[in-house]
C-alpha cells in the first residue's frame, strides 16, 4: 500500500467515528433535543469497550456492551433533560463531566494497553481495483455499516412516517403532541439512539482506530461531532462529508509529519480545533439558512403544556 | 398512577435552598453504591472528602487556595450563564491568562521591581480578556456557536501552552522539564501566614464577588444581561442589544478567568507548567451552577467544591481513590442539583387512576 492510499484509507477510518457520533447526534437533534453530552457518552463506551474487548477477546461483545453502556449514560441525560425538563444545554455539560470521570474510573487498570488490532474486510474484485481498491474496499466492516447507516438515516427523514414524527417532534413539540405523536417518547428513543451511535464511536475509537486505551483519549472528538451536526445543516449528506473532511485533518499530523514539514506539532494538533472553528463561523454566518434548517424547537424544554 | 409537573405560579424559595443540599445527599448516596462495587471504604472516603480538610491548620488553608480561583470564575460565569451566554471555555481563558502574565517574569528574570506583580495583573487580565474576545466576536459577527468555540479555544490554549513549555519558554536548567524558570519573590503574591502556600490573592475574588453583587442585585445592567438572554427579540425592542450581552458576559468571564490563571502562577505554582489549571475552569462551571448562578449562592457552591478538591487528595492517600471518583461525584452532584431544581418551578402531582371503589355512584 503506498503512502497515499494509507492516508487517504485512514481518512475513511477516523472520519467513521466523527459520523457515528454525529448521526446519532443528528437524530437528537432532529427530534428537538440537544445533547451536548457526546464527549462523555463516547469516553464512557470507548472504556467499557476496550474492558469487554480486552477480557473477552471478542470484538462484537465489545461493541455491543459499549452500545449499551451509550444507552444507559444518554438516558440518564434524558431523564433530567426530557423528564424533569433541565435546561439541555446545563444537562448535556453534567453528563458530560460525569461520563469524562466515569471513563477514567473504568480504565484505570488498563491504561496504555492495547488488544490485536482488527483486519479490514476485503471485498471481493472490488478490492483489486487499483488505488480505489485499497482505499475503500478493504476497510473494517464498521466503516461499510457506518456510511450505510447515514443512508439509512437520510432516507428514513425523508420518506417514512417514522422521520416524519421525529421531525415534527422536533419542529414543534405542541403541534406533534396535538397530532397525537408521543413526543416524550419520541425524544427518549431519539436520545437513546443517539447514546447508542455515540457509544459505538466510542468502541470504535477504543478497539479499532487506536486499540488502546489511554484516559482522554477523545480528545474533543465528540465535540467535534456535535459542530460537524451543525455544519452538515442537519443533512446527513453533508455531515458525512464534513466526516470525511475531519477525518482527513485529524490525520494532518501523520501526514505533516512522513512528508518531513518542520511544523511545530502543537500547530498540527490544533488544526481540527482550528479548522471547526474557522467553518462554524463560514456555515454560521448565513442565519437565514441556519434558520431554515435546523430544528425550530431545538434546545427548548418541553413541558406538555401549551407554549407560554 | 401517573406523575404529572405543573407550573408553579411563584417560584418555591423554600425548594431552592433545600436544592443543593438534596443534590449532595443523593450524590453522596449514589456515589456510595459505586464505592461498594469499587470496593472502596465507603464511610472512610466520605470522611477524607468532608471532615478531613478541616482536621488542621494548614489543610484549612489550602481550601481557600482552592476556593479563590473556583469563587472568581464561577461569579464571572454565572453572570454569562444568566444571559444564557454559555461561555464554557474559562479553562482555555485561565490558561492564555497564565501565558499573558508569566510573559513578564520569563523575560525580565532579574528584574525586582515592585511593578512586576501589578504588570503581571493587568497581562493577565487581558490575556483572558483577549482569548474570550475572539469568541465574542466570532459570535456576534458570524453568529457561531460559542459553546463550541470557546470549547475549541480551549484545546488550542492548551496546545500553546504545550508549545511554549517545549520550546521557547522552557527552563535551560530544568532537566528537560516542560516547565518555565521559578519566578522572583517579587513576582509572587506573598503569602497570608507564614509556612501555607495561601496569599493575599484571596482578596481578589472576594472584592470581585461583591462587585459582581452590586452588579447583578442593585444595578440595572444586571437586567439588561438577563433580558438580552432570555428573550433577544424582546430585548431588542426595548433597546438593549443582545451583542451587548454577549461581549459584556465574555469579557468579564475572561477577565476572571485569566486572574485567576495569573494567581497560580503567582502564587501557589511559581511557575508556568502544565498541569497550571488543575480543571477549575470547568469546576467553575458546576459552582455557578450548584450556587443557582447566584452571587451569595455561589459562595457557598465553591467553598464546598474547594472542600471536595482537598477532600480528594485526601481520598487518593487514605482509601486509594483516583481522582477520577472525585470528578464522578462532581458531575453527579450537577445532575441532580438540576433533576431536584426543577421543583423549584413546578410541583408534583400523581393522578391515581379512577378505580371501581371511588366511581360507584352514591345510593
Amino acid at each position: 500500500m503506498s503512502t497515499i492510499e494509507f492516508f487517504l484509507a485512514g481518512t475513511l477510518s477516523a472520519a467513521t467515528i466523527f459520523l457515528l457520533a454525529a448521526l446519532g447526534e443528528l437524530v437528537a437533534e432532529k427530534s428537538g433535543v440537544l445533547n451536548l453530552g457526546v464527549e462523555g457518552m463516547m469516553a464512557v463506551s470507548a472504556a467499557v469497550g476496550f474492558v469487554v474487548t480486552f477480557e473477552s477477546g471478542s470484538h462484537l461483545l465489545g461493541f455491543a456492551v459499549a452500545g449499551a453502556a451509550g444507552v444507559l449514560v444518554s438516558l440518564v441525560f434524558a431523564v433530567i433533560s426530557i423528564s424533569f425538563l433541565a435546561n439541555q444545554v446545563a444537562s448535556g455539560l453534567a453528563v458530560g463531566i460525569f461520563g469524562l470521570g466515569l471513563s477514567a474510573l473504568i480504565g484505570r487498570d488498563y491504561e496504555s494497553r492495547t488488544i490485536a488490532a482488527t483486519e479490514g474486510i476485503a471485498i471481493p474484485f472490488l478490492s483489486e481495483l487499483p488505488l480505489l481498491g485499497p482505499i475503500l474496499f478493504q476497510q473494517n466492516i464498521v466503516v461499510y455499516l457506518t456510511f450505510a447507516l447515514a443512508l439509512c438515516i437520510g432516507l428514513t427523514f425523508k420518506y417514512t412516517r417514522l422521520g416524519l414524527a421525529i421531525r415534527s417532534t422536533g419542529e414543534n413539540p405542541h403541534a406533534a403532541q396535538a397530532l397525537g405523536f408521543p413526543v416524550f417518547l419520541i425524544r427518549y428513543c431519539a436520545v437513546a439512539f443517539g447514546g447508542l451511535l455515540a457509544g459505538f464511536a466510542g468502541a470504535y475509537a477504543s478497539t479499532i482506530y487506536t486499540p488502546l486505551w489511554a484516559d482522554g483519549m477523545i480528545a474533543g472528538r465528540g465535540w467535534i461531532a456535535v459542530a460537524l451536526v451543525v455544519f452538515g445543516t442537519w443533512k446527513t449528506g453533508r455531515i458525512a462529508f464534513g466526516a470525511i473532511l475531519f477525518g482527513m485533518v485529524s490525520l494532518g499530523e501523520l501526514i505533516a509529519q512522513s512528508m518531513g514539514a518542520r511544523i511545530p506539532s502543537q500547530l498540527l494538533s490544533s488544526l481540527p480545533y482550528i479548522v471547526t472553528i474557522v467553518v462554524l463561523a463560514m456555515i454560521s454566518t448565513n442565519t437565514a439558512r441556519m434558520r431554515l434548517h435546523a430544528p425550530f424547537s431545538l434546545g427548548e424544554t418541553f413541558d406538555g403544556v401549551g407554549p407560554r | 398512577m401517573q406523575f404529572k409537573l405543573d407550573r408553579r405560579v411563584h417560584y418555591s424559595k423554600r425548594m431552592l435552598i433545600a436544592t443543593p443540599v438534596i443534590a449532595i445527599a443523593l450524590a453522596v448516596l449514589v456515589s456510595s453504591v459505586l464505592l461498594v462495587l469499587l470496593q472502596k471504604p465507603v464511610l472512610l472516603t466520605f470522611h477524607s472528602f468532608f471532615i478531613a480538610p478541616f482536621e488542621n491548620f494548614y489543610s484549612i488553608t489550602e481550601i481557600f487556595l482552592k476556593f479563590g480561583p473556583l469563587l472568581l470564575i464561577a461569579q464571572a460565569l454565572a453572570v454569562g450563564f444568566r444571559a444564557k451566554v454559555w461561555n464554557i471555555g474559562a479553562e482555555g481563558q485561565m490558561i492564555i491568562g497564565a501565558i499573558t502574565a508569566s510573559a513578564v517574569p520569563v523575560y525580565l528574570v532579574d528584574s525586582t521591581s515592585a511593578l512586576l506583580l501589578p504588570a503581571m495583573l493587568i497581562l493577565g487580565a487581558l490575556g483572558g480578556m483577549g482569548w474570550a474576545a475572539i469568541a465574542a466576536y466570532l459570535k456576534t459577527r458570524f453568529n457561531a456557536n460559542e459553546i463550541l468555540v470557546t470549547l475549541m479555544l480551549s484545546s488550542i490554549a492548551l496546545q500553546i501552552l504545550y508549545y511554549l513549555l517545549l520550546g521557547p519558554w522552557k527552563d535551560p536548567m530544568g532537566f528537560n522539564f516542560p516547565q518555565t524558570v521559578m519566578f522572583q519573590d517579587e513576582a509572587l503574591f506573598p503569602a497570608l501566614f507564614e509556612g501555607v502556600r495561601l496569599n493575599t490573592s484571596i482578596f481578589i475574588p472576594i472584592i470581585f464577588t461583591i462587585g459582581i453583587w452590586l452588579f447583578m442585585e442593585k444595578h440595572f445592567g444586571g437586567f439588561k444581561l438577563v433580558v438580552g438572554g432570555l428573550a433577544p427579540n424582546a430585548a431588542t425592542y426595548a433597546g438593549f442589544s443582545s451583542k451587548k450581552a454577549v461581549w459584556s458576559s465574555l469579557l468579564l468571564a475572561g477577565f476572571a478567568a485569566g486572574i485567576a490563571g495569573m494567581s497560580e502562577i503567582a502564587g501557589p505554582i511559581g511557575q508556568l507548567q502544565r498541569s497550571v489549571t488543575s480543571g477549575y475552569g470547568y469546576s467553575a462551571i458546576i459552582v455557578a451552577y450548584l450556587g443557582a448562578l447566584n452571587p451569595i449562592g455561589i459562595i457557598f457552591a465553591a467553598f464546598f467544591l474547594a472542600v471536595l478538591q482537598i477532600g480528594g487528595d485526601v481520598a487518593l492517600v487514605s482509601a486509594d481513590l483516583p481522582i477520577s471518583a472525585v470528578h464522578v461525584f462532581q458531575g453527579l452532584l450537577l445532575i441532580f442539583y438540576l433533576a431536584t431544581y426543577t421543583f423549584v418551578n413546578y410541583r408534583l402531582r400523581i393522578i391515581r387512576p379512577l378505580t371501581h371503589s371511588n366511581t360507584k355512584p352514591t345510593p
